[in-house]
């Protein structure tokens, strides 16, 4: 279990004071200059060394990541640095968290990477529906600039650096990294193709970086504690610590700061007070968010939270929002949520899943009832894997993974529902 | 030059370019909807997927530029899975009803399906719905049968340059919209040949025929000077529609909406029998030989410097050049294939051809345009400057009438007075000119069919001269000093001098001479555009296909072939030589032109000495050499101002030609589509500025 002293965000919670005074005393703008002062290439290798991995739900290694940038600005070619904060994925409220009651950890996570990539100038593209984060967030800006954290010098490091904030406005897909560029620009949210990768060509033609709220949070005491410190915690490849996002029917849903690779089952009894009416009770998790799919109890019991043992079990990491289905749900209609909200969310650029989403979700709907036949289970297996992998973006393979998920485990509880509602309603099947 | 292996086969290839062109210089076919070549790359309809070594997921070809090493497959098991899954969701919202579609054996999604498509559907939901939209009278929508490939989104904002159509909603609501209002674009006819399905068809053509019922016959366009390639389906006697052809220098592989949809106008007000102006002033049907006759009787005696012809703006080379043989036989010298007034010909070639030629605009890294309105007169040259413009922001300059050409203009000024300011080296436009490395003048028509033409023809030369457009100053080989024609046959009657000879008439002096009672014998081989009242009492013979103008004047009428009608050769603004090809023959007793002539010449004794189209042709080749020489551009040397140099200009600014583009000629004022357009585009607007009376 991550002890105090280990704990990366101190006012997760919101305990203490979000602004730059309460900030200042977590140890928040303390001495950034020094960091900066490490120089590009030193930051992008402790971060390397540390083996951060993006947390946006994708899990790329993020010194890697930010090595992509161009090593030297071309000055008719400004770098970017991109905050992707438009978390909408169903499940999971971490980065909220941070821009609400620790907003100046952001604030300094982004002098020190933009820093790191050369960039003037970050953009914090942020949820709309993110009110009180947004008043945090823009107030923790002016205070920053005014205390000159930001600014032409900024911390006194002799760098220039601003940081913009930009609303969405409410599409799932604006969180797809170059839907969100898109976006930024004011042009119709749609993934663009890669490559180009936005390192080449970004935000304005420029090179950028678009990075998740949580990783660049964490990057200053990276660099303050060592990569070593940071490797301490989790499995190698799978380090640091990490916040879940605990929801569903636990006794006490929270977001909470632990060690990566914690058990699963570990993490829902310590901190989410255990599953509802006991962990026999535990139908299914989704370990990650909306996009991944879930977990029966057997494998619950036994996994680790990380990047590669979720992996292993045909899940994933995701965004590490937690959504924890007793026996009182309905898993199927529960799945068949999820397929209409890709459905409404799909951006309707690309073939497979403007069409297969809603192809998805029409006979989820009827899997539900039961009216359906056994045959038609593998063609919507079979029409997730003629989505997964063949369009532009991830959307498309994120609508799968939830049905794959639940055909995969709970097979048995379709075949189920499909035979009862032949034996209820013969001459409506029979149709 | 990257090597790569497709399907185990080691190909070396340009680099730059894309792994689904890679493959088809491979010879591995790639399946695609919303990748054209002339567009930007959407990569969404998924259908160009092909396997890539060491990719995790397969890539989308057209949106892949090719790398040293990679390794493709494009038929392996995994990419037939991506394209059938691909062909399935395409088909699983489109409502399948090819039997009344439009677009039925020649719609890309069906030919596909034939290929990449599971032979039943796995679909067992309703299927989407979509509202039909307006775009217009040349475009029909059946928008249900979109698969949103954005085709005409990107032709729209990027050839076209109108902003009017756009992708709305998202998802599976996800529907191509317009403003609701018609596409208000020359090239909107294009929509239809780039759209994959059919989705958008062309509406004057809905229901008429079945694209395997249709005899296609490659021919070239005469209702501008530009000579876009064609493609002429007909049926029986009757031209269904015209079609693009690609040819990269001239039109590429898009027309104007006046060539695609003017054709109908070519079975309407038709002549097709001989006309005789009786004793009660009414015409009456008459034979050849009575016409024959009647024309014998008026040359009879008379004066042949009392006789002239003018040719008029849709001839072709062969009819012209009989005509003029003809009238030589006879002894007149008063000649014109200018009925506009143009003051340019008879002199160097190279004042009066588009010299850079229609590709060459893609190397011009400035333009003037003097008195033109290049997007009414010549759609695609338009089409090209644009794509020039948003290569490199080409700097284009406008003297004349304010005009929107789709792309990013300076207004300089309206008249001659500017000219004169550039000519002598002041203006701020001659700053862009000088520094130039390859600047081009684009002259209009219209600019020099004035009274002081020839003096403008002379100022442009100068300016052409003094900037380095042409001559000594400029880089080997380039010539920027254009004459944007507007008349098919123009350039053909100049090549061929069909001019005043020694002592002879032009346009206005045979129209004042004929008003005069000087002139009594007037032939008008297609003339249309002419002021008849001032024929006066002259003999008039129209020889030409519809019941225009001329016809209304004439006291004989000729019946002779339109351009689809006979194998015929049209010149170019460029210069270029292109054969057009009878793909129907002419109504009732309508005859190829040079043969009515032919048949006269012996009748009036007066033999033309070429008994065939070949012996014809080797005449024309005799007349003008460059004739010799079919679809090449032959560089005219360069001469810079002779006649009109110095003369007088007047003050009066330069007008625009082209005042409705549908309506420029007797095919397309005979044209029901046409007349839909000039009131869905082109009244609307005159009510706006307050020209309309």
């Amino acid at each position: 279990m991550l002890q105090d002293k280990d704990r990366v965000f101190l006012n997760l919670w919101g305990q203490q004071d979000w602004r730059l005074a309460g900030a200042r005393k977590r140890g928040i703008w303390d001495n950034t200059k020094d960091l900066v002062a490490l120089g590009r290439e030193k930051i992008v290798e402790i971060v390397k060394d540390s083996e951060l991995r993006g947390r946006g739900g994708a899990g790329f290694p993020a010194g890697l990541k930010w090595s992509f940038m161009p090593k030297e600005v071309d000055p008719a070619r400004p770098h970017f640095l991109v905050i992707n904060a438009d978390e909408s994925e169903p499940g999971s409220c971490k980065d909220r968290e941070i821009l609400r009651n620790d907003p100046h950890m952001l604030l300094e996570g982004c002098l020190v990477a933009g820093f790191a990539m050369g960039a003037h100038t970050a953009y914090i593209y942020i949820r709309g529906e993110y009110w009180e984060p947004l008043q945090h967030l823009e107030a923790a800006i002016v205070e920053a600039r005014e205390a000159g954290l930001l600014g032409p010098d900024a911390c006194g490091s002799g760098w220039a650096f601003d940081i913009h904030v930009t609303r969405g406005a409410g599409a799932y897909i604006c969180g797809e990294e170059t839907a969100l560029m898109e976006s930024l620009e004011g042009k119709k949210g749609q993934p663009r193709l890669k490559p180009p990768f936005p390192a080449g060509v970004g935000v304005w033609g420029c090179p950028t970086t678009v990075t998740n709220v949580e990783t660049i949070a964490v990057a200053p005491t990276i660099l303050r504690r060592g990569a070593d410190w940071w490797k301490g915690f989790g499995r190698p490849k799978n380090t640091g610590t990490k916040i879940f996002s605990l929801s569903g029917h636990v006794n006490k849903p929270c977001n909470v700061e632990e060690e990566m690779s914690i058990p699963l089952r570990e993490l829902i009894d310590r901190h989410g007070g255990g599953v509802r009416g006991g962990w026999d009770n535990l139908q299914a998790i989704i370990p990650g968010g909306s996009s991944v799919p879930c977990l029966p109890k057997d494998i619950c019991s036994e996994v680790l939270m990380d990047f590669d043992a979720l992996r292993e079990v045909k899940s994933g990491l995701g965004t590490a929002a937690v959504i924890v289905i007793d026996k009182s749900a309905d898993i199927v209609e529960a799945i068949c949520r999820f397929s209409h909200f890709y459905m409404h969310e799909s951006c309707g650029q690309c073939t497979p899943c403007r069409e297969g989403t809603g192809w998805m979700y029409r006979v989820m709907t009827r899997m539900v009832q039961g009216r359906a036949s056994v045959d038609e289970i593998d063609t919507l297996l079979d029409v997730t894997y003629q989505v997964e992998g063949h369009t532009i973006c991830a959307l498309g393979d994120a609508a799968a993974w939830p049905i794959q998920g639940l055909i995969r485990h709970f097979r048995p509880e379709l075949e189920r529902r499909i035979a009862a509602y032949r034996k209820q309603a013969p001459a409506q099947a029979a149709e | 030059m990257p090597k790569l292996t497709i399907n185990g086969r080691e190909i070396e290839v340009p680099g730059g370019i894309t792994v689904l062109q890679a493959c088809e210089l491979a010879g591995a076919e790639i399946p695609r909807f919303c990748y054209h070549e002339r567009l930007s790359v959407a990569g969404n309809c998924r259908m160009c997927l092909v396997e890539m070594e060491r990719a995790p997921k397969p890539i989308a070809s057209c949106a892949m530029p090719v790398a040293d090493g990679m390794v493709i497959s494009t038929d392996s098991e995994k990419v037939r899975k991506a394209r059938n899954g691909v062909m399935e969701f395409l088909l699983i919202n489109h409502p399948l009803d090819c039997p009344i579609c439009d677009q039925g054996g020649e719609c890309d999604l069906q030919d596909q399906s034939m290929a990449y498509g599971y032979d039943h559907s796995r679909y067992q939901e309703n299927k989407r719905a979509v509202k039909e939209k307006y775009m217009g009278p040349l475009i029909k929508t059946i928008m249900t049968r979109c698969i949103q490939c954005t085709r005409c989104v990107r032709f729209a904002t990027e050839i076209a340059g109108v902003e009017e159509l756009g992708l709305l909603n998202r998802g599976e609501h996800a529907e191509i919209t317009t403003l609701e209002k018609a596409i208000d674009s020359e090239l909107s006819g294009n929509l239809v040949d780039i759209c994959p399905v059919g989705a958008l068809t062309s509406a004057p053509y809905a229901f008429a025929a079945r694209p395997w019922e249709l005899r296609k016959t490659p021919s070239v366009d005469v209702l501008d000077a530009v000579g876009s390639n064609i493609r002429v389906d007909a049926r029986g006697r009757q031209v269904m529609r015209v079609l693009p052809r690609l040819h990269e220098d001239v039109n590429e592989e898009w027309i104007n909406d006046k060539t695609r949809h003017a054709c109908d106008g070519l079975a309407r007000q038709r002549l097709d029998k001989p006309y005789l102006r009786g004793a009660d002033g009414k015409l009456r049907p008459a034979s050849w030989e009575e016409a024959f006759e009647a024309i014998a009787a008026k040359l009879e005696g008379l004066d042949p410097t009392r006789s002239a012809a003018i040719a008029g703006d849709l001839c072709d080379a062969e009819s012209m050049l009989a005509l003029k043989d003809f009238m030589g036989g006879l002894g007149s010298p008063n000649l014109d294939c200018r009925q506009d007034g143009a003051k340019v010909g008879g002199g160097p070639r190279s004042g009066y051809l588009f010299n850079t030629t229609i590709a060459g605009i893609e190397q011009a890294d400035a333009v003037l345009i003097v008195g033109s309105d290049p997007r009414h007169e010549a759609a695609l040259v338009n089409a090209r400057l644009r794509k020039r413009f948003l290569a490199t922001g080409l700097p284009v300059g406008v003297i004349g009438a304010p005009v929107e050409l789709t792309f990013e203009t300076r207004h300089l000024g309206s008249g001659p007075e500017t000219l004169k300011e550039l000519a002598a080296g002041k203006g701020a436009f001659a700053e862009i000119l000088e520094k130039a490395e390859r600047p081009m003048l684009i002259l209009g028509s219209g600019a020099v069919a004035r009274a002081d033409g020839a003096a403008v023809h002379a100022l442009c030369l100068a300016i052409a001269e003094r900037y380095g457009l042409a001559g000594d100053k400029a880089p080997e080989g380039w010539n920027g000093f254009n004459l944007l024609q507007r008349a098919a046959s123009r350039v053909g009657g100049l090549e061929l001098g069909f001019l005043p000879g020694e002592g002879g008439l032009d346009t206005e002096a045979i129209l004042e001479a004929a008003s005069q009672g000087a002139i009594e014998f007037v032939w008008l081989l297609g003339a249309d555009e002419l002021d008849m009242a001032r024929l006066g009492s002259a003999f008039v013979v129209y020889q030409g296909h519809h019941g225009d103008a001329g016809a209304h004047r004439a006291d004989v009428i000729l019946p002779g072939a339109a351009y689809t009608e006979k194998n015929a050769t049209y010149v170019n603004t460029e210069g270029r030589v292109q054969l057009g090809r009878l793909a129907v023959f002419p109504p009732g007793e309508a005859r190829e032109d040079w043969t009515i002539l032919r048949a006269l010449s012996e009748r009036v004794g007066q033999r033309l000495p070429y008994d065939n189209l070949g012996e014809l042709r080797r005449r024309l080749i005799e007349t003008a050499p460059v004739f010799a020489a079919l679809d090449r551009v032959e560089p005219a040397p360069w001469q810079g101002p002779a006649a009109g140099a110095g003369d007088a200009v007047s003050d009066a600014p330069f007008g625009l030609p082209v005042e409705n583009f549908y309506m420029t000629d007797p095919i397309s004022r005979a044209s029901s589509t046409m007349a839909k357009c000039t009131e869905a585009f082109v009244l609307p607007k005159r009510a706006a500025t307050g020209t309309d009376g």
